[in-house]
């Protein structure tokens, strides 16, 4: 079956900034944010996130990046990643506020794998979660704060989100069934 | 993705030290060996794979907290049938890195003393639950043997003359952080070439990745298998070698320059030339490594033989990497661990 597009362009592009004023507001401005991306698309919209900050406050939020794939818990029962890249945490989480950033929430245990891994860097005073998609069935007590879309889907299908920087569109796609990319 | 790319600390290094990260590999390369044996078998794009790894490790072990868990539940066994030092201690540092559950043997303290077999020690310890096993052994061939005879997987610490797939990996790895792309470059290896099996190793890896390599030494301790490379080369399109005796030769416009411990034990029993004479004719000397380019690192895998092989003043010099070598080799085994224990659980 085809893919349904469910979102691009310049539609993508409001909801990101969206979520920049969500985060403004609830942080009370830019200062003690500090954005992390996980890697791979979390880390574009890191950055982008990073920017729309900059351009409402004037000020921009540091950003760092995060590979998860040494701190999950379920090596045994799916295939482990390829490869895994350096993560890129300059110093100085303690006392901040962590916003990771995702493309995609499904089961929790991306986040998971993150939270383990944020907790090796250093101790941030609170830790925030934005994700542009919210797709459902969640395997842990976990739940985002800030959501660009929630997007109700059968375990069988998959949410792919592409964007400009590592796929060359800005696109979010709705797919049946074979797991593609951005399936967490 | 610009985030990554500014994790390398260029500002405030010199030339000499500037960190490269190496090119990606292949999309979609994934680790599928059983066994790490030799690097003869290696693809380039398996070889960056491993490297690329081990820059993910080299920053877990820069972290506050050095280690992950990402191999919990795995049963690493270090099996050494030689005296060892770095090899040992990094297997073990980097399975405690990640993890793993690590067992030390020495075969002077195992039931090999008792007249146990290769074999049976490796049936034995896959018995108990050894997922990798990392072994050294003096004689060439020793790690296929085992791996033949073992659904654990074998990750070779040096087979006597024939092989050290770790070492020529970390080799590389920190090779490329001072020299980018391998692709051209020129690597003079210079020593017992013959009795080495870091040379070979690191002749396989280097090939591969497109370096020129030049292995120098007298006569006497260069390997006469190794007299038709040239034809090598064509046949398969990789980086070019050169077997020599002329050190002036090897050394001119070498990016690498890699000494090779004279193995003391050795001499005086035959062919080789006196200490005296190879200090005179084969030393890795400032004045020599003029000829070489001048960004040049000078290696070696160590233990070094101070004032033979190499001088004093340049394994201490500015050029020397050596230290980085050691540091390096726990990142790289923590990645050949990583690839060989998740390829498991596939």
């Amino acid at each position: 079956m085809s893919p349904v597009e469910l979102q691009r362009g310049e539609e993508l592009a409001r909801t990101i900034r969206r979520l920049a004023h969500e985060i403004i507001e609830s942080h009370g401005g830019a200062r003690g944010l500090y954005l992390i991306g996980l890697l791979t698309r979390g880390a574009p919209l890191a950055e982008r996130l990073a920017a729309a900050i900059e351009a409402f406050e004037g000020e921009r939020p540091p950003v760092g990046t995060l590979d998860t794939g040494l701190h999950r818990d379920d090596l045994a029962q799916r295939a482990p990643p390829p490869s895994v890249r350096p993560s890129t945490i300059p110093r100085g989480l303690e006392g901040a506020t962590v916003v990771l950033v995702d493309d995609v929430l499904y089961t929790g245990r991306t986040i998971r794998a993150a939270l383990d891994a944020i907790m090796d860097f250093g101790r941030p005073a609170r830790v925030r979660l934005a994700v542009l998609v919210d797709r459902g069935h969640r395997e842990l007590p976990i739940r985002p704060d800030f959501v660009g879309r929630n997007i109700p889907t059968a375990p069988a299908q998959t949410v792919e989100v592409r964007l400009a920087e590592t796929d060359g569109e800005d696109a979010v796609y709705l797919l049946e069934g074979a797991e593609r990319h951005g399936e967490h | 993705m610009a985030s990554i790319e500014t994790a390398a600390p260029a500002a405030d290094a010199p030339p000499v030290a500037a960190t490269q990260p190496p090119p990606a590999p292949a999309a979609g390369t994934a680790w599928t060996r059983k066994d790490l044996l030799d690097t003869d078998v290696l693809s380039a794009a398996e070889i960056a794979l491993v490297l690329e790894t081990a820059e993910a490790m080299a920053e877990v072990r820069e972290r506050p907290v050095g280690r992950v868990a990402a191999l919990r539940g795995t049963t690493v066994v270090t099996l050494f049938y030689e005296h060892s030092t770095r090899t040992r201690a990094s297997f073990e540092l980097a399975a405690k890195a990640l993890g793993a559950d690590v067992v030390n043997l020495a075969a002077s303290a195992s039931s090999v003393e008792k007249g146990e077999s290769l074999v049976d020690t490796v049936r034995t310890l896959e018995a108990i639950g050894a997922d990798v096993l990392a072994l050294r052994h003096p004689a060439s061939g020793a790690a296929a043997l085992a791996a033949r005879h073992t659904a654990a997987s074998v990750v070779n610490g040096g087979d006597g003359a024939h092989a050290h797939p770790t070492q020529a990996l970390l080799d590389l790895y920190t090779m490329r952080r001072h020299l980018g792309d391998l692709a051209g470059r020129k690597v003079a290896i210079v020593g017992d070439v013959l009795h080495s099996r870091v040379a070979r190793s690191n002749l396989w890896a280097l090939r591969a990745a497109g370096a020129h390599v030049a292995l120098c030494g007298p006569a006497t301790l260069l390997p006469r298998t190794f007299a038709a490379p040239r034809a090598l080369a064509e046949d398969t399109g990789a980086g070019a070698c050169e077997v020599t005796s002329d050190l002036a030769g090897a050394l001119a416009d070498a990016d690498a320059v890699m000494a090779l411990r004279i193995q003391r034990e050795r001499q005086g029993q035959g062919p080789a030339p006196s200490l005296r004479d190879y200090v005179r004719q084969y030393q890795i000397t400032e004045e020599r490594l003029a000829r070489a380019r001048p960004h040049a690192i000078v290696m070696h895998p160590g233990p070094m033989n101070e004032g033979v092989e190499i001088a004093p003043e340049v394994a201490h010099g500015p050029r020397s990497v050596v230290e980085e070598q050691v540091a390096g080799g726990v990142a790289v085994r923590m990645a050949a661990l990583y690839l060989l224990a998740t390829a498991r659980r596939r």
